[in-house]
């Protein structure tokens, strides 16, 4: 990934230097600082509550509920500027973390200090009354992120015209469609700037427009050193995007408190191999999706890094069981899990014939060629077709839980939308000529 | 944000203010200064009020926005898709009047035989829906706004605020009608409607107060819904409001001074006392007994305004020190 910054696409974006937002000043202005803190909450063990089973408990001798604990002693700060993400897996914590930032819960041991005005977004249009006009939800919800009548009135213009409703504004908000709730509510979010924004899987919804909107918004807000964002989210994309910092929690701890492509990549990786142990467990059924008696077993066992860098190669094993005696042939095609489309298929690979044990193939895929993504690999059995000596039928193949996935994941070099990098191709341009009208 | 709103005394503070909020409000919505003082002694306590408003209105100043908005909406949607709107909270205790009267007054002749029973009945009736009403609303009004509490952080006190000042309101259009019909009924207004701010703000802080322990309660124990219903209904009819205090005290007629003390016990009961006081100032200084005429001895006439205190700081101690915990308990 090298030397490839002299020809650029003409649609992309300036280069970033996220990492070095905060360098430039040189002093640290810590704007939020969590310290030792832990969070556990009681979970009733009794399902009926009020004063009857708080009597029968209490004859009892129990308690009636125990405890779980969420977050253990998590640390961290945040610098004016930055833009930290939080990921983690469900229930690893994440949300009960920004609800106590957010000063929804308090926590049990610990502090949490902040400087400025935070505004919190656990959900997008909070206090949304469906029998309110659009106009009256949003002064109602300006309400509630501390904006005063007049102050939303001097901004209400611009709320609407960036949510484009202007025509519905005295309409009842029961009568909008849930794209354009989403739209004034997202469009209020954006105007209510405080010093520190605490921002929830707000990116995950919206359609396309509304989230190349949500896209602009950050880019901008990125560049203004003054505003910090915390985002919780499940996009690694968006991760190492925005982000300058990010945090893993897993469990309830933090796993990796810094680097954002360490987060993100240990976060894939804890996803991919919660999808391994999954497929382990299903694999017990008798004959699951492309299986059959002939094919009572196939499965791809990566047995490198799931996680590489472009320079290394992925390697894996097809391990089959193939009952009938006749030849037999292994193909596998590698899915670009993100953009889509089969980037390489191996073709039929003849394996003759075996014996009816079980077998492994090992495979090593350089990965030279591609940009960022996840990759999945699909295998198939096949053998001869009587009727077409070119051809091959397929006689089982690998599900999804049977298949295995890897990601490419290294420091972005540019853009990485496209499948293949740069150097993949040796470009040439030859010149440059006007078009002459006539 | 996160460690304020969690004392005992900013909160009863902002009740002390609330005229100067007001005050200030006035000026500041109508862009016009107050009037200068003359003198330094005038400047200084200027400047120390003036000092004192701004680190109050700072401190305050998101609940106030937070609580004109609550109260309006919840007004705006309380009869929202009725037919007849806001004329529902004038003719609804007008109904229920009429038919107290037709079956108290006319058919069951229980009166105090002066021209003016059915007005001090009607305001009784209005007092009293505004103290039921009150506390029903702001009993449910943390749990009811749950989804809120979940996702934002604000001073959770402003819920119960609303909803009583909801109730506040309906309680101000039921005292015009009451004042208007006053003029046909025989009510003689005196000097002592100027007493009137104070018994009203009696009665709402007792109402605040009862909703605030309510509220609390409510978070962890849903059966208090119903158990509050049932006492109402029994305070309703153990409060002199649809019968008058002198039925009782000649309930027995061989024996004088029970009634006589079973009347004063009803009067000192807080809601009680500050109903009679209401309808004594407003409507007939004559034919209304209060607790200050008619008990005379002075640490027993105060028992119920030191009990609508007690029980008001006493809801806001147990309101404040459990709503840290009401978005998780919700």
């Amino acid at each position: 990934m090298t030397a490839q910054t002299t020809i650029r696409k003409p649609n992309e974006k300036p280069a970033k230097n996220p990492e070095g937002k905060n360098q430039a000043t040189g002093s640290k202005d810590i704007v939020l600082s969590v310290k030792n803190v832990s969070k556990s909450f009681r979970l009733p063990t009794e399902q009926a509550t009020g004063l009857k089973q708080l009597l029968i408990n209490w004859t009892r001798g129990i308690k009636g509920y125990r405890e779980q604990s969420v977050l253990k002693n998590i640390s961290f700060d945040v610098e004016r500027g930055d833009f930290l993400g939080i990921v983690g897996r469900n229930g690893s914590g994440k949300s009960t973390l920004l609800k106590l930032i957010s000063g929804i819960y308090t926590p049990d041991t610990g502090s949490i200090s902040y400087k400025g005005k935070l505004v919190p977004f656990i959900e997008l249009g909070v206090g949304f009354n469906p029998e309110l006009t659009g106009r009256e939800n949003v002064f109602l919800n300006g309400a509630m992120l501390g904006f005063s009548h007049n102050e939303i009135e001097d901004m209400y213009d611009d709320i609407v015209a960036f949510a484009e409703l202007e025509d519905f504004m005295d309409q009842k908000l029961k009568n909008y469609s849930s794209g354009m709730q989403v739209r004034l509510a997202f469009s209020l979010a954006i105007k209510a700037q405080g010093d520190i924004l605490v921002l929830d899987e707000v990116l995950a919804v919206g359609d396309e427009a509304f989230q190349t909107k949500c896209n602009n918004f950050f880019s901008e807000i990125k560049k203004d050193p003054s505003k910090t964002v915390i985002l919780v989210t499940h996009s690694m994309d968006s991760v190492k995007k925005y982000c300058n910092k990010a945090i893993l929690i897993r469990d309830g701890k933090i796993v990796v408190n810094g680097d954002k492509n360490d987060a993100a990549n240990i976060y894939t990786e804890d996803n991919l191999r919660s999808l391994q142990k999954d497929a382990k467990d299903s694999s017990k059924n008798k004959y699951p999706t492309g299986l059959n008696e002939k094919v009572p077993y196939m499965k791809c066992v990566p047995t490198s890094k799931m996680v590489l860098n472009s320079t290394d190669s992925f390697e894996f094993d097809i391990e089959y069981e193939y009952k009938p005696s006749n030849p037999v042939y292994i193909a596998f095609s590698m899915l670009d899990t993100r953009r889509g489309g089969i980037p390489y298929d191996s073709g039929s690979i003849l394996l003759g014939n075996n014996g009816k044990e079980r077998q492994k193939v090992h495979f090593s895929l350089p990965l030279t060629l591609f940009n960022n993504g996840s990759y999945q690999i699909v295998a198939s059995l096949r053998k001869a077709d009587p009727d077409n000596p070119v051809e091959t039928l397929r006689e089982g193949f690998t599900s999804d839980e049977n298949s295995c996935t890897f990601s490419i994941s290294e420091e972005a070099n540019g853009t990485d939308y496209a499948l293949l990098k740069y150097a993949a191709l040796d470009m040439h341009k030859n010149g440059t000529t006007d078009i002459k009208r006539y | 944000m996160l460690s304020s709103h969690n004392r005992v005394l900013p909160s009863l503070l902002t009740l002390a203010i609330a005229p100067v909020i007001q005050y200030n409000y006035m000026y500041q919505l109508h862009a016009i200064s107050p009037p200068e003082p003359t003198n330094t002694a005038d400047w200084v306590y200027l400047a120390v009020v003036k000092q004192l408003w701004q680190k109050l209105a700072q401190r305050y100043r998101y609940s106030w926005i937070l609580l004109k908005e609550l109260v309006k909406t919840d007004f705006k949607l309380r009869y929202e898709g009725s037919w007849l709107g806001i004329a529902w909270s004038v003719l609804k205790p007008l109904m229920l009047f009429v038919v107290m009267y037709m079956v108290f007054v006319r058919f069951l002749r229980v009166s105090d035989g002066t021209p003016t029973w059915p007005i001090v009945l009607l305001c009784g009736i209005s007092l009293w829906n505004f103290f039921s009403e009150a506390t029903t609303m702001g009993m449910t009004a943390i749990v009811s706004r749950g989804d809120l509490l979940r996702k934002i952080n604000f001073p959770k006190y402003i819920t119960v605020v609303a909803a009583t000042v909801g109730s506040l309101i309906s309680l101000a259009i039921n005292m015009c009608v009451v004042i208007i019909f006053g003029f046909f009924s025989y009510a003689h207004y005196t000097w002592r409607i100027i007493l009137l701010p104070l018994n009203f703000a009696e009665l709402y802080i007792l109402a605040l107060g009862v909703a605030l322990i309510l509220s609390t309660l409510f978070v962890w124990f849903r059966d208090m819904q119903h158990l509050w219903e049932v006492i109402m209904q029994a305070a309703f009819y153990a409060t002199p409001i649809i019968y008058p205090l002198v039925m009782v005290q000649g309930m027995d007629k061989s024996h004088p001074g029970v009634g006589t003390t079973i009347s004063k016990i009803m009067l000192l009961s807080p809601p009680a006392q500050a109903i009679m006081d209401i309808r004594h100032n407003l409507l007939s200084p004559e034919n209304v007994p209060t607790v200050w005429n008619t008990i005379h001895t002075w640490y027993i006439q105060i028992i119920p305004v030191a009990l609508t205190i007690i029980i008001f700081v006493f809801g806001v101690y147990i309101f404040q020190r459990n709503s840290k915990k009401f978005a998780e308990v919700l």
